[in-house]
């Protein structure tokens, strides 16, 4: 019979200990996990990008269910052991679940430490540490607005980001004045806390929490300088302490944490310890990567194998914001015995110190721009002496032999076993074989073959760059910021900005002072360098019809067949007999195959031939009817509701509104499409809430909602402001259209726009500031003047005519 | 004299089509044949191919593309199909019919023998 192994703690640590083991010694056990949680096991570290709505619970999950299944595992979840006894060799779980064991392995993490002042079992008041906490916040975030973090280090700071990424008032607490003190020196910390201000986060640094208090659930938090703050959310995250009173109980030896060895056995032979809960010469862990060293040791343990001893771990720190760059590592504040090597460019935001003892890097934090944190990384943990390079070393590895190809060059240079992924330990060498033996070619290969930049994501640049340099040629170069596309290492910000620096009129002038690096780019860059130019250049830059989608050429979209379907506008939604006579009119008269009311409030006629177009165009434009963009990367339709002038529950008149709106912004050329709608009243028929610009009429106004998307993934709007005037709300759509229009990237929509830069900064621009935003509306106004006239009108008149005439008619 | 070479006809059918100006830089227009149309390209330095208008994928109209290098993206699904021979650019497969084209004095001669070694559906 095989020996039974029983786990108590499903999370990354137990978890990474039975991979390793079945992946040494598939068969040696019949392997039995307990754990708390009712899931299988997930990346706890991606719990941060949950909170701020970058990432789901689905796709966080490592281990789901089905794989226990596969491995032959008997998964207790959602069962906490309460009990082992070590005479009779078993594990009691509170529901009084009991399985035998020959061999035992504790992985119970650890808890958040809850501070001892009155209130702290108050309804509201929670720790970030798993799913359900997650939950919590979320279910809080939506209908409570103030939230007080206890706490200014690594995971008080995340929850903060996550708090306020959900809409929520955000205060952080901290005992000390400085943010992250045991991962930051002060300037560092100081520029950490600017740009999280900058963000919209508060901060009351230096302030001790006294009580929390509050009738049913938390109102207030007390501080000891007789101060107090509302809230309705409370997270602590002062700190962690490893779970150990189950061990404790049994008996086994425990201090901090439960004491371990080498060989990562407890005082009792026949029960190993891995993960957070553990004590392993004195010191206990909080990150995941010493935990998965200590995975593989003691797999190759409980394999028999005998090999491997555990001696401790160097840890570097990263902080999961997005935007935000930090690295962190060893003794970065030195003492009388060590020097300081110090780089700051506080214009460009870049903060780099190392510390040096003997020629020996001691530690290093750096802000800003921290490509270089694994080249710093690996020469302290290797003790590598530095006097040959000392006096450039701040300014990184690519400054070293070469004069700056950057990043590509850089891990060129990273000896085979530097360390790329922290998390889970995988060095260059791992990940270059990789590569080259099982012909590799995306970011997502690579994470499935090796694991690496699969749990924080905090090293994909580097596996980029690795994968560019491996892969070579068309494989993008730049591992922070990806190109615009193959033809380019530029970005689309970059190629932005340069365009505006330097007056760059046309696409061919893009690509020639940027240096394209093929003769006439492609399909992806042309479009977008195109529409560049006219957003930066309304009234001089050269459009280049050929960089333009045949859609966008032709003024009608193209069918799976190669005819054309023509959508003319009806503004707001609305339409009147004589213009639904000239559209019956023309279907008849061309043949039209499919009649169709759009999911956009308008009419579409399919099928059309492209010789015939200019003259339906004409036929419609004697009606009165325009282009309706249907086609366009540009302002699209704007859905209304009747509103007030019929409707019992009206409250404005959405449907002038939407017609106005739409007066104001079509024509104009967007990033992505962009759709508009107003609705009368919150019942919301016109469906504001899923559009680009959404306005929601009420008794006092009119509701501003941005960045909303049906399609693909559904994604309701946020709310912008409330506005008063309908004067107001159409400057706050052009405002907010202009922005838009100057800041996205080509192809992005609102909706991942808005995620990307946040709506603080939206907000920032378009509500807070009045002169900035009147600034945005009168650009947008300016542009429009270039932007509305009428594409049909131009082609029924003759324009373009090559478009619509073949070269020649043989036979 | 290969039958293949594009710009010789094996049949001497040449058919003169236009002028070089009448296409843009970049860009392509249609030549009705009754055999079906034939796209003719233009590129940035006015090379000049033609091809069976129907892209290999699934038949999208070729000469309503994006053309770049020498060669043009569909416009349905955006395959790239490269201009001298009428190849899909790997990884996608399959090819487009290929025709003789030459430019003489501004003006553009085609050829209705499609080259060999592409279907010419
Ligand atoms: C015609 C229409 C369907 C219909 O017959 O009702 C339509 C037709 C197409 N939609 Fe749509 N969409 C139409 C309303 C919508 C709507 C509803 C709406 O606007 O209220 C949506 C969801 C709302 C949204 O955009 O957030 C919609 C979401 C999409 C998407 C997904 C966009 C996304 O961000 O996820 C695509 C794909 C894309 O744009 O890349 C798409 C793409 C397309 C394309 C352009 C596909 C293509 O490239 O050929 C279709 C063009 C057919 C044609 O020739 O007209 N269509 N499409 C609707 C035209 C409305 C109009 O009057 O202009
Ligand atoms: C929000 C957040 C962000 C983080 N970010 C990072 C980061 O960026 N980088 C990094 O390196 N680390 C990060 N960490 C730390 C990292 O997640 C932990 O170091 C790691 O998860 C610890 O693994 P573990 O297996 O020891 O404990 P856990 O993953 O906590 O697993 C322990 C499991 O055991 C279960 N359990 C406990 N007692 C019992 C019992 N008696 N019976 C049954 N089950 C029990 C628990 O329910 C839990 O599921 C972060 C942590 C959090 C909470
Ligand atoms: S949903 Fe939109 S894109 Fe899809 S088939 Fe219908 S019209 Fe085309
Ligand atoms: S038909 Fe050409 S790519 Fe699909």
């Amino acid at each position: 019979m095989k020996e039974k192994l029983v786990v108590i703690g499903n999370g990354m640590a137990g978890m990474r200990t039975v991979e390793e083991l079945l992946k040494i010694a598939p068969d040696l056990y019949d392997i039995t996990v307990f754990g708390a949680e009712p899931y299988g096991n997930y990346n706890r570290i991606m719990l941060s990008p949950v909170l701020a709505g970058e990432k789901t619970i689905d796709e966080i999950m490592l281990n789901d269910e089905q794989w226990y299944v596969d491995n032959g595992i008997t998964l207790h979840k959602g069962k906490e052991v309460v009990e082992i006894n070590r005479a009779r060799r078993e594990v009691i779980a509170a529901d009084g679940t009991t399985e035998s064991y020959d061999r035992l392995l504790l992985a119970t993490g650890s808890l958040p430490f809850i501070l001892p002042i009155p209130g702290n079992d108050l309804e509201g008041v929670i720790g970030f540490r798993d799913i359900h906490d997650v939950d919590k916040m979320l279910e809080a975030a939506k209908d409570k607005k103030h939230a007080v973090v206890i706490g200014g280090g690594l995971l008080g700071l995340e929850a903060a980001n996550g708090l306020k990424e959900q809409g929520m008032s955000v205060t952080v607490v901290h005992l000390m004045d400085t943010l992250m003190e045991r991962q930051l020196d002060r300037p560092a910390a100081e520029m950490l806390k600017k740009s999280l201000e900058e963000r919209g986060l508060h901060f009351l640094m230096g302030t001790e929490t006294s009580a929390i208090v509050g009738k049913d659930s938390v109102e207030k938090v007390h501080f000891k300088d007789g101060s107090e703050i509302y809230a309705d959310l409370v997270v602590m995250a002062v700190g962690i302490r490893p779970n150990i009173e189950l061990a404790k109980r049994a008996g086994i030896h425990c201090e901090r944490g439960i004491v371990v060895n080498d060989t990562l056995q407890t005082f009792d032979a026949r029960i190993y310890a891995v993960g957070e809960c553990v004590q392993h010469r004195g010191v206990t862990y909080g990150l995941v990567a010493p935990l998965f060293e200590m995975a593989k040791v003691c797999a190759n343990h409980l394999a028999q194998y005998g090999i491997g001893r555990y001696e401790g771990s160097v840890t570097s720190t990263k902080l999961k914001v997005t935007g935000i760059d930090l690295f962190s590592a060893g003794d970065f504040i030195g003492d009388e015995n060590t020097e300081e090597l110090v780089f700051q460019d506080a214009a460009r935001g870049v903060y780099r110190k190392i510390v040096v003892q003997d020629n020996r890097i001691k530690g290093a934090v750096m802000y800003g721009d921290t490509i270089d944190g694994t080249w710093y990384f690996d020469l302290m943990r290797d003790e590598t002496d530095i006097t040959d390079f000392r006096d450039s070393i701040l300014f990184g590895q690519a400054h070293l032999g070469d004069s700056g190809h950057g990043d590509d060059n850089r891990v060129a240079a990273m000896s085979d076993s530097a360390e790329i992924c922290g998390c889970n330990g995988v060095c260059k060498g791992d990940i270059v074989k990789a590569i080259t033996e099982k012909k590799l070619f995306t970011l997502e290969d690579v994470r499935a073959h090796t694991k690496a930049s699969s749990s924080c994501g905090s090293c994909t640049g580097l596996v980029e760059a690795l994968l560019a340099h491996t892969v070579g040629g068309d494989y993008s170069t730049a591992p922070h910021l990806k190109p615009l596309c193959p033809c380019t290492e530029h970005t689309h910000d970059d190629v932005r900005a340069t365009i505006k620096r330097e007056q760059l009129k046309s696409v061919r002038a893009v690509m020639d002072f940027m240096e394209w690096k093929t003769p006439d780019g492609c399909s992806k860059c042309r479009p977008a360098l195109n529409y560049y130019v006219l957003c930066a250049f309304p009234e001089a830059h050269t459009d280049h019809a050929q960089s333009r989608f045949i859609n966008e050429r032709v003024h009608a979209n193209i069918q799976k067949d190669g005819t054309y379907s023509v959508i003319p506008r009806m503004w707001g939604g609305g339409t009147t007999p004589q213009e639904l006579r000239a559209i019956a009119e023309v279907a008849e008269k061309y043949k039209v195959k499919t009649v169709h009311v759009t999911g956009g409030q308008r009419i579409a006629l399919y099928g059309l031939k492209k010789e015939e177009l200019p003259g339906i165009w004409r036929e419609l434009n004697q009606a009165g009817l325009v282009s309706g963009h249907a086609y366009g990367k540009a302002l699209r339709t704007v859905k209304t509701c009747v509103g007030k002038e019929w409707c019992r529950f009206g409250t404005q008149d959405s449907t002038q509104l939407g017609i106005d709106l739409e007066k104001l912004t079509w024509g104009s050329w967007t990033p992505h499409k962009f759709k508009m709608a107003a609705s009368g009243c919150p019942r919301n028929c016109a469906e504001a809430t899923i559009k680009d610009f959404g306005v929601v009429c009420v008794d006092s106004g009119y509701e501003l909602h941005i960045g909303g998307n049906g399609g693909v993934k559904v994604r309701a709007t946020d709310l912008l402001c409330n506005v008063a005037t309908a004067e107001e709300v159409l400057e706050y759509a052009a405002a907010f259209m202009q922005l838009y229009r100057e800041e996205a990237h080509y192809l992005e929509r609102t909706a991942p726009w808005v995620e990307r830069v946040g709506l603080t900064y939206i907000k920032e621009r378009i509500v807070e500031d009045d002169k900035a935003r009147r600034e945005y509306a009168e650009r947008f106004r300016e542009s429009q003047k270039y932007a509305q006239t009428d594409p049909w009108a131009e082609r029924a008149e003759g324009a373009d005519q090559h478009e619509f005439t073949p070269l020649k008619v043989i036979g | 004299m290969q039958a293949s070479n594009k710009n010789v006809s094996a049949a001497g059918d040449w058919v003169e089509v236009g002028k070089l100006d009448d296409i843009p830089q970049l860009g392509a227009r249609v030549v009705r044949a009754s055999g079906g149309d034939i796209a003719v390209f233009r590129t940035a330095d006015d090379e000049v191919f033609a091809l069976r208008d129907k892209c290999p994928h699934k038949g999208g109209p070729l000469s309503q593309g994006i053309v770049h290098g020498k060669r043009v993206a569909c416009p349905l699904h955006d395959w790239k199909i490269q201009l001298d021979s009428g190849e899909a650019v790997a990884p996608d497969e399959g090819c487009a019919a290929s025709f003789p084209v030459r430019v003489e004095d501004g003006t553009i001669y085609l050829s209705l023998t499609p080259n060999e070694g592409c279907p010419n559906k």
